[in-house]
């Protein structure tokens, strides 16, 4: 069995599912069913100041888009951060950690950019044993008209600051939760690291409207006839949160910095696809409020069912092992030719690779033949981008299959060349590297 | 209530027994249902069901049409191939067509719910009363149409868009043909064939007489003359015989007049059953006078057909229906003789049957079935007068792919011509081309002689 026992940053949990920040973690009821359901760690849903507890909208606060089957696909959210009074809050973090010594509990804060704000509220959640902190540089909405959440996550410089006045006033691990709406990721997480902080976590949700009712012409979700911009979060933003991982993983300034991920972690494989792009564990929030929290009992076992068959024995062996494989466009090997194969076994004759290739990239697949039904991809015409490969309904039935160096490209008439060669050295390439003699 | 009394009789199941037996063979999908449905379509390019629809509905783009909440939009595109694509989702044997060609029986052994999803848009259409098409300007064109079943309003419907005039003969007292005389009635409850009928006819243009029988009341050439075209739909009035001892005794009748008396009863409790019934015929008719016999309150209902399971017109589905509802399916037995007692049907002999050198041919062996009713389902035939010198093939009248008889002026369509399967959705088909064809020679001789200075 593998060991799926995860140490992030000193902070130790039976394994790398963690429940986001979030509506799930926002009190002890839902933290202990979800510990008895098997989480390996929380952040408790996002604590503000003493004093006078937030407001939610008393509408819908979630929007969705859905796939086939009214599978939700991306959820959308305006609601605020806790609700509740920071102290029963606080009473209720100490008395679940008490309860489950073994889990990770992490409390997320979002107060104002003011030194004394936070110089207060560290003390209290660090009296609740609380395993570390997470500072939430990342909702969208509502509280960074407020000038907190996202509003700090967007300036570097406030990042850093705040970071260190954490250092400064609490003992506690620091983890910095990022937003993604920002242009370059790393900026917010290089100045995090120059604060000193003890990790990032990412993404936050991502600013956006989720749909329009036609009818009212309104946003959804719809509040009293308006609406405003939400946190998009769910499997849908998941590519652009291991796209955030990976940048942010294979950065000089920040390479080693541990990263929590996050972005639509739904199964195991997404879960492994984050470690792999150089996250210590994940977290989840979408999955569990779509499946509830019974769910992380399937990313367990196939986390470690996987591990087991392909012989990696703890998280260490995993974490960050794609992160060398992630590399910028103009050193992929232009040398490199791949063809489509069609498994005519498998093929049902829908035709949709045929004409996803024909109307839309290069005319590279037949759909008669003598007369028959037949699709099949023409070699001569194949660039190889793996459209129909993504558009066939059924798995593994189109492949792309590389071409030996040495065997003829039939498309353009040359050799498959066995050697390296990329855009940088490339002869159309104005700004070419002379290859050194 | 007399379950069991021999003979024939009508009120052997309790009144609510009749009204369960004879709802909606296929309730309609809610919109839940025909969003899952619709989901699982992948608008395959050229795709198989289309193609293998008779009147090539463009099937991948209605039920996208469904899967985005736009059932009318559906229904659109199902009425602008097949204006009586209400009825074709209910009756068409969907399981040998589209649904057959679905591309995923490939891989899951199990289709798109085709004919529920054209039920699904269509009903919500029809009961909008949504008109998709309006008549074109006035031609002054007039065209008899013979016949108003599926061929004869399809082709009414499409020469009324596109702005002739058109007067349908039917010799029965309601439009519809078999859609209204032939269709088990579960397949096409609620009166929905009269509505489909109103549906169709709100286009304007159209007028209906009824009760007025080609070769009784008006011939061809009586059309030919006082009509700029006409069309011939009028399917296959014959039924075939027997020709064996004991047919005239009481209580051997014709399937398809069992059919379409149960069809026009208000109460299905006046309608009389045998407690033992033998239905003979392998198609769509002997599957629908069985099941609609067990349905009635018979006690044991047997249809024997002379070939093997394999032969049989009825589609493999219609088969299980018949075998769900408690009919025996017995298949290698041709009908000998019909055995009487007092005047009326006792029972049928029935001789096995084997292939022998491609040749079907009795083996001497014999057996008994008591019955007290005989249902006659071995074919329909062409049967007509009035038709002049009409050019015939194996009893049926010639056409090319045009529907274009022999005669100049005179199309045909539907079971009565020599194109094509015996379906409703291939008699619409029919119908719509031929009004195409008319329409198209119409403009092509109406070519103005000057042109604009």
């Amino acid at each position: 069995m593998a060991d799926l026992r995860n140490n992030f940053v000193g902070i130790k949990s039976p394994n790398p599912f963690w429940l986001a920040s979030a509506p799930p973690t926002d009190k002890a009821y839902n933290v202990e069913r979800a510990f008895k359901a098997g989480w390996g760690g929380v952040v408790w849903k996002t604590l503000g100041s003493e004093g006078p507890p937030v407001v939610n909208v008393n509408g819908p606060r979630y929007g969705a888009i859905w796939g086939a089957d009214r599978r939700l696909l991306g959820l959308n959210n305006i609601e605020l951060i806790t609700d509740r009074p920071l102290q029963i809050n606080l009473q209720e973090m100490k008395q679940v950690k008490m309860n489950w010594p073994d889990r990770a509990l992490i409390a997320s804060i979002m107060v104002p950019c003011v030194e004394e704000e936070w110089k207060a509220i560290l003390p209290l959640v660090e009296e609740t044993g609380a395993d570390g902190i997470e500072l939430n540089f990342g909702c969208p909405h509502g509280m960074s008209e407020r000038g907190m959440g996202s509003a700090v996550g967007q300036v570097p410089e406030y990042i850093e600051m705040v970071v260190r006045w954490c250092k400064q006033y609490s003992r506690m691990p620091v983890i910095t939760k990022l937003t993604p709406n920002i242009t370059d990721i790393r900026n917010p997480a290089r100045a995090a690291k120059r604060g000193g902080t003890d990790a990032v976590s990412l993404i936050n949700t991502i600013n956006s409207i989720v749909s329009v009712d036609l009818d009212n012409f309104a946003p959804v979700p719809t509040v009293g006839g308006k609406g405003s911009h939400g946190g998009y979060c769910g499997p849908a933003v998941k590519p652009i949160a291991l796209n955030m991982v990976s940048e942010i993983a294979r950065d000089p300034e920040t390479y080693g910095l541990p990263i929590s991920g996050i972005g639509g972690v739904t199964t195991w494989r997404d879960a492994a696809e984050f470690l792999v792009l150089g996250a210590g564990n994940v977290q989840v929030c979408t999955a569990a409020m779509t499946y509830g929290f019974k769910i992380v009992q399937e990313m367990i076992s196939g986390l470690s069912d996987w591990m087991d068959e392909k012989g990696h024995r703890s998280l260490d062996d995993i974490t960050g092992r794609a992160v060398p494989n992630v590399t910028d466009w103009k050193y992929l090997n232009l040398n490199y030719v791949a063809k489509a194969h069609i498994d005519q076994d498998a093929c049902i004759k829908c035709g949709r690779c045929h004409i996803a290739c024909e109307d839309t990239s290069h005319q590279a697949i037949t759909s008669m033949v003598n007369g028959v039904r037949h699709f099949e991809v023409m070699e001569d015409e194949c660039v190889g981008c793996n459209l129909c490969v993504n558009v066939c309904p059924v798995e593994n039935c189109i492949t792309m299959v590389g071409l030996e160096p040495g065997t003829l490209d039939q498309r353009t008439g040359k050799i498959v060349d066995p050697n390296y060669a990329n855009w940088t050295t490339h002869p159309n390439n104005p700004m070419a590297q002379v290859a050194a003699e | 209530m007399h379950r069991l009394g021999s003979g024939i009789a009508g009120g052997r199941l309790a009144p609510a027994e009749y009204e369960q037996n004879f709802s909606d063979l296929h309730p309609r999908f809610d919109k839940h249902e025909a969003l899952v449905a619709s989901d699982r379509c992948y608008f395959c390019h050229d795709a198989p069901c289309m193609t293998a629809c008779p009147t090539e509905i463009d099937i991948p783009l209605f039920i996208r049409q469904i899967s985005t909440a736009n059932p009318l939009g559906a229904a659109r595109t199902i009425f602008s191939q097949n204006i009586l694509g209400g009825m074709c989702a209910r009756v068409c044997p969907t399981e040998t067509l589209c649904e057959q060609a679905c591309v995923r029986n490939t891989a899951e052994d199990r289709p798109v719910d085709i004919g529920r999803l054209q039920r699904y848009a269509t009903d919500i259409a029809m009961e909008q009363n949504r008109q998709f098409f309006h008549r074109a300007a006035e031609t002054g064109r007039t065209i008899a149409v013979v016949g108003a079943g599926p061929a004869g309003l399809a082709c009414a419907h499409r020469l009324a868009m596109n702005g002739h005039s058109v007067v349908v003969f039917d010799a029965r007292e309601k439009a519809g043909g078999l859609n209204e005389y032939g269709i088990a009635t579960y397949k096409a409850p609620d009166n929905f064939a009269q509505k489909e009928v109103d549906y169709l006819l709100a286009i304007g243009g159209i007028e209906i007489r009824n009760g007025m029988a080609l070769g009784r009341d008006f011939s061809l050439q009586d059309l030919a003359a006082d009509y700029d075209a006409v069309f011939i739909g009028i399917g296959l009035a014959g039924v075939n015989g027997l020709g064996i001892e004991g047919e005239e005794l009481s209580g051997v009748d014709d399937a398809v007049d069992f059919i379409a008396y149960l069809r026009q009863a208000q109460n299905k409790a006046d309608v009389p059953i045998g407690r033992r019934v033998v239905v003979l015929g392998g198609g769509m008719t002997a599957v629908d006078a069985a099941v609609q016999a067990k349905l009635l309150g018979a006690e044991e209902v047997t249809i024997c057909y002379r070939r093997g399971k394999e032969h049989m017109n009825a589609s493999e589905y219609e088969q299980d229906l018949a075998a769900s509802r408690g009919v025996s399916i017995r298949h290698w037995l041709a009908p000998k003789r019909i055995l009487g007692k007092d005047g009326a049907v006792a029972g049928i002999e029935l001789e096995y049957t084997a292939l022998r050198d491609g040749h079907l041919v009795g083996t001497g062996e014999t057996g008994v079935i008591a019955a007290d009713q005989i249902f006659k389902a071995i074919g329909q035939s062409f049967k007509a007068s009035g038709l002049g010198a009409l050019s015939m093939e194996k009893g049926r009248i010639v056409v090319d792919d045009q529907c274009r008889t022999s005669m100049e002026r005179v199309y045909a369509g539907g079971d009565c011509v020599n194109r094509g399967e015996d379906l409703t959705v291939s008699a619409v088909a029919h119908g719509r081309d031929a009004a195409d064809a008319i329409h198209l020679a119409f403009a092509s001789a109406g070519q103005p002689a000057v042109a604009v200075a």
